[in-house]
């Protein structure tokens, strides 16, 4: 196979990406050409000692000139240009904006592999497996560098930064296999730092998922590691510290001490894991003492996960 | 203080003419000597010892990428390690940046011409002149000792925290270099804006300026404003390597996107230090190989200014896909196409100054023309990259290469050696042979085309920039892209030699060959270390081309 032109469509943005492409080639190519045409036009006219008349006061001659055309390729270029701005922004928008019902995957990208973790806690290496049809969220950290997640059948790339979360999300609609690309520069072995994005028919996927059972799903791996590492020793159901209890918190409004409040996503939770001074809930002392160093990031995702599951619940976490 | 005196005692009106009679008649025979060359003053031998040194940065920075088009032509990775590579790409992106696209116009043409064309004797700081040349060699050669002695893998952008915590690299050597070479740039940034303010000829009223001067003024403003910037990103880097100050690394409580934000402050606006030169020296090019005005004069000098200004407000356009909010990528969407406009304008003056011209065409109007060419193809690829949603499939992939060396090496390169053919005959006195230089200047067209167009193709297929081995399917374009670079290393050599034997057996050069207007062409070729014999008066607007009509064969002299 040659890659000459675009590779496959196979993401429900990739088609109006591709749309937005071709217009945007056509109307600056015909630009370009008249531009070409109208230099090699002059070039050969006007070339010297041709019989071509020309004007006595050359001057006078552009002055005249410049005030019926310059205002014109002064504005429709602008039109043009706020055209394919407008239209490029929106799409932009509608890969900003994720459905509410993304089935959401976990990616840790590290020098030089992708780590995935499925919500019922299948993990995969190099490989994203996904069911076709269904919009995917993807919510990416960085264990070491900045690396970026490049699908190019699904015209989409994020970068992915350490210490923080990026996300993407796209629905699939094509089967097949499809290149997975970093597309950042992160150090010695970027070139290799690939894979392979499956997309499967759902009844393939749900069969592919079941042959991968993992021992248990992230929200319980999640709820092991509350206990693990301590958590539940204050905002267990049994503690005596006065701690945020987190049952029914994930994706609410928080209240903070500083007068400020923050929405309780994926960033929040793990930067009160790791920087717990930063952003303290009002009402409660900062007496959490911060994790940084102690957790890795596999360990936080699935303790966000765990966190997570308690959304709809108004029970303590035990 | 008394070479400033001096110096703009020259372009102030009434002031005498204190050259002496028995002064050298020009200034490649005023002194002789090495010394004479080195601690020279004159922005004229300034020029050249510039553009030695540049030239002999422009083949070292080829020579990397010549490795790098060898490496791709296959898919594996079997000519250099991975390690090599990335080190390859990081020194040809260093070098051809800061010690030869920044440097190259204003340092070398506009050093030598920007004061003979207000008709000043020097720079306003000769001596700060000489000091910016030193710290540009000192800090370049250092950094290039530091990359052939253990090599840095960073890419020319440093990102962070790769840069900071996890390369194993010289990074520190190259961070100090180019710190140093960024002073070069502030310095002779500020002897221009000063040299143009205060030492322009009676009459040379600043609507009477050539295009190339404003052009100067502005790349001068910019890298008085932008350059600092530069400076303070790279100490900061320097601090947090060194002492584990977490500014940009998450794990000690910094941001790297930050570090994208102040070096993008620079960098962008560094391309325009890269391109606003080259558009300067094209719009003499075109006047004089069409023989008409610049079509629009002010507008073409707005033009630069409104480039130069919005140029500021877009560096966020490198980071649509990088973790910025959704919110700034709209913003800075929208400014990108706003910078679009004047340089469109400009490529359409250009276009509409060959209109009832007498067009001869001669070396410096092909290279100009070329330079038309490409960068309409490289300024249209720029809007792909600033509308939004394409960018996130393009950013980051070969299409931006291709996009960024049309516009540098199809434009910037193309109009440098555009300019240097115009002026040679001033600058060495000597006259080339005119159909070698055409030749080389058609081969370098096609060359660059065979070279970079098909990375655009590259690029939209979704093949990823810094790539030291590529998936199969890309390899035709990439044999293509590498199989084009051969012609175009083979016709940058081309001018060496020509010009190079022009240099000792080239028929000496009339004072004006080309009958071009300008000051720099009413002195003697090459002028003498005072410039002009009288300060001069100017009287009329520039590219005063109509009355001379009927001058056709640009190769006779006037004298």
């Amino acid at each position: 196979m040659i890659a000459i032109g675009l590779p496959p469509e196979a993401s429900t943005i990739a088609p109006r990406v591709d749309l937005l492409l071709y217009v945007v080639t056509a109307v600056t190519g015909l630009v370009a050409i008249a531009i070409f045409v109208t230099m090699i036009v002059f070039g050969i006219r006007y070339r010297a000692g041709s019989p071509a008349p020309r004007a006595d006061d050359i001057p006078a001659l552009q002055a005249r000139a410049r005030r019926r055309v310059e205002t014109a390729w002064t504005l429709i270029p602008l039109a043009l240009f706020i055209a394919s701005f407008a239209w490029a922004a929106r799409l932009y928008m509608v890969r900003g904006t994720p459905p509410a019902n993304a089935i959401e995957l976990f990616v840790v990208a590290k020098q030089w592999m992708w780590k995935l973790q499925h919500p019922g806690g299948q993990r995969e290496i190099d490989e994203m497996h996904i069911p076709r049809g269904q919009p995917i969220r993807l919510v990416m950290t960085s264990q070491d560098v900045i690396h970026s997640f490049f699908v190019p059948a699904f015209r989409l790339k994020q970068d992915i930064l350490p210490g923080r979360y990026t996300e993407m999300w796209f629905t699939a609609t094509k089967t097949g296999r499809f290149h997975l690309f970093c597309a950042e520069y992160c150090g010695t072995d970027h070139a290799r730092m690939g894979g392979d994005v499956v997309v499967m028919e759902p009844a393939e996927f749900a069969r592919w998922l079941a042959a991968h059972p993992a021992a248990e799903n992230m929200a319980s791996r999640g709820a092991d590691l509350f206990r693990h590492y301590g958590c539940s020793g204050c905002h267990g159901a049994n503690a005596s510290v006065h701690a945020p209890n987190l049952a029914g918190l994930f994706g609410k409004p928080v209240p903070l001490s500083n007068g400020t409040t923050v929405v309780a996503d994926e960033r929040y939770v793990r930067d009160s894991i790791l920087l717990p001074e930063r952003e303290v809930a009002a009402g409660y002392a900062p007496i959490m003492p911060s994790f940084a160093g102690q957790i890795s990031e596999d360990d936080i995702i699935d303790l966000i996960a765990y966190i997570k599951s308690l959304a709809d619940t108004r029970e303590h976490p035990k | 203080m008394s070479s400033v005196v001096d110096g703009i005692g020259a372009g102030i009106p009434g002031s005498r003419d204190t050259r002496r009679s028995d002064a050298p008649s020009s200034y490649l025979t005023d002194g002789m000597s090495i010394g004479s060359w080195l601690a020279t003053h004159d922005h004229k031998r300034i020029a050249i010892l510039y553009a030695i040194t540049i030239t002999a940065f422009f083949f070292i920075g080829g020579a990397a990428a010549t490795l790098i088009r060898l490496e791709l032509a296959t898919p594996a990775g079997d000519l250099v390690r991975a390690e090599t590579y990335n080190k390859l790409f990081t020194m040809h992106g260093v070098i051809m940046v800061w010690f030869f696209l920044i440097p190259s116009i204003p340092a070398t043409l506009g050093n030598f011409l920007v004061p003979l064309m207000i008709g000043a004797r020097d720079l306003a700081f000769p001596r700060l002149n000489l000091t910016s040349f030193y710290l540009y060699v000192g800090g370049a050669v250092f950094t290039l000792a530091a990359m052939i002695a253990g090599g840095v893998d960073t890419g020319w952008t440093f990102y962070a925290p790769f840069s900071t915590l996890f390369s194993n690299t010289h990074v520190l050597y190259v961070l100090a270099g180019v710190f140093v070479v960024g002073f070069s740039s502030i310095l002779t940034g500020l002897n221009i804006i000063v040299t143009v303010h205060k030492m322009r000829a009676p009459g040379m009223t600043w609507f009477r300026l050539p295009l190339f001067v404003w052009a100067q003024y502005a790349t001068s403003a910019i890298l008085v404003l932008a350059t600092p910037v530069l400076a303070m990103t790279l100490v900061l880097l320097t601090v947090e390597r060194v002492f584990g100050i977490g500014i940009f690394d998450p794990a000690l409580g910094g941001d790297p996107l930050l570090f994208q934000h102040l070096f993008w402050f620079y960098s962008h606006p560094a391309v325009y230090i890269m391109v606003l030169p080259a558009m300067g020296v094209v719009s003499e090019l075109v006047a004089n190989g069409a023989r008409n005005p610049v079509f629009g004069y002010k507008t073409m000098a707005f033009a630069i200014i409104a480039i130069a200004v919005i140029g500021f407000l877009v560096w966020g356009h490198h980071m649509f896909v990088s973790g910025q909010s959704m919110y700034a990528g709209i913003v800075f969407s929208f400014m990108s196409f706003l910078v679009a406009i004047p340089s469109a304008v400009k490529v359409f003056n250009w276009t509409a100054t060959l209109w009832h011209g007498r067009i001869v065409y001669t070396a410096p109007m092909l290279y100009a023309l070329g330079f038309v060419g490409l960068f309409t193809i490289g300024g249209m690829t720029g809007l792909f990259l600033a509308a939004l949603a394409l960018d996130v499939h393009l950013t980051d992939t070969y299409f931006v290469i291709a996009h960024f060396h049309y516009i540098m090496v199809g434009g910037t390169v193309s109009a440098y050696l555009g300019g240097v053919h115009f002026w040679w005959p001033k600058i060495t006195g000597r006259l080339y042979s005119d159909r070698w230089a055409r030749f080389a200047a058609v081969l370098l067209f096609v060359g660059f085309n065979f070279t970079f167009f098909p990375q655009y193709l590259l690029g939209i297929a979704g093949m990823p920039r810094r790539y030291h081995e590529y998936p199969p399917e890309f390899q035709t374009l990439n044999v293509l892209s590498s199989a084009g670079a051969l012609v175009l290393a083979l016709g940058y050599l081309l001018p060496l030699l020509y010009l190079g034997w022009s240099l000792f057996r080239g028929p000496r050069a009339p004072a004006n060959p080309w009958h071009a207007t300008g000051l720099e062409w009413q002195t003697t070729s090459p002028p003498p270390t005072h410039n002009f014999a009288s300060t001069p008066v100017v009287t009329a607007p520039p590219y005063a081309y109509v009355p001379m009509r009927d001058v056709v064969d640009a190769r006779e002299g006037t004298q």
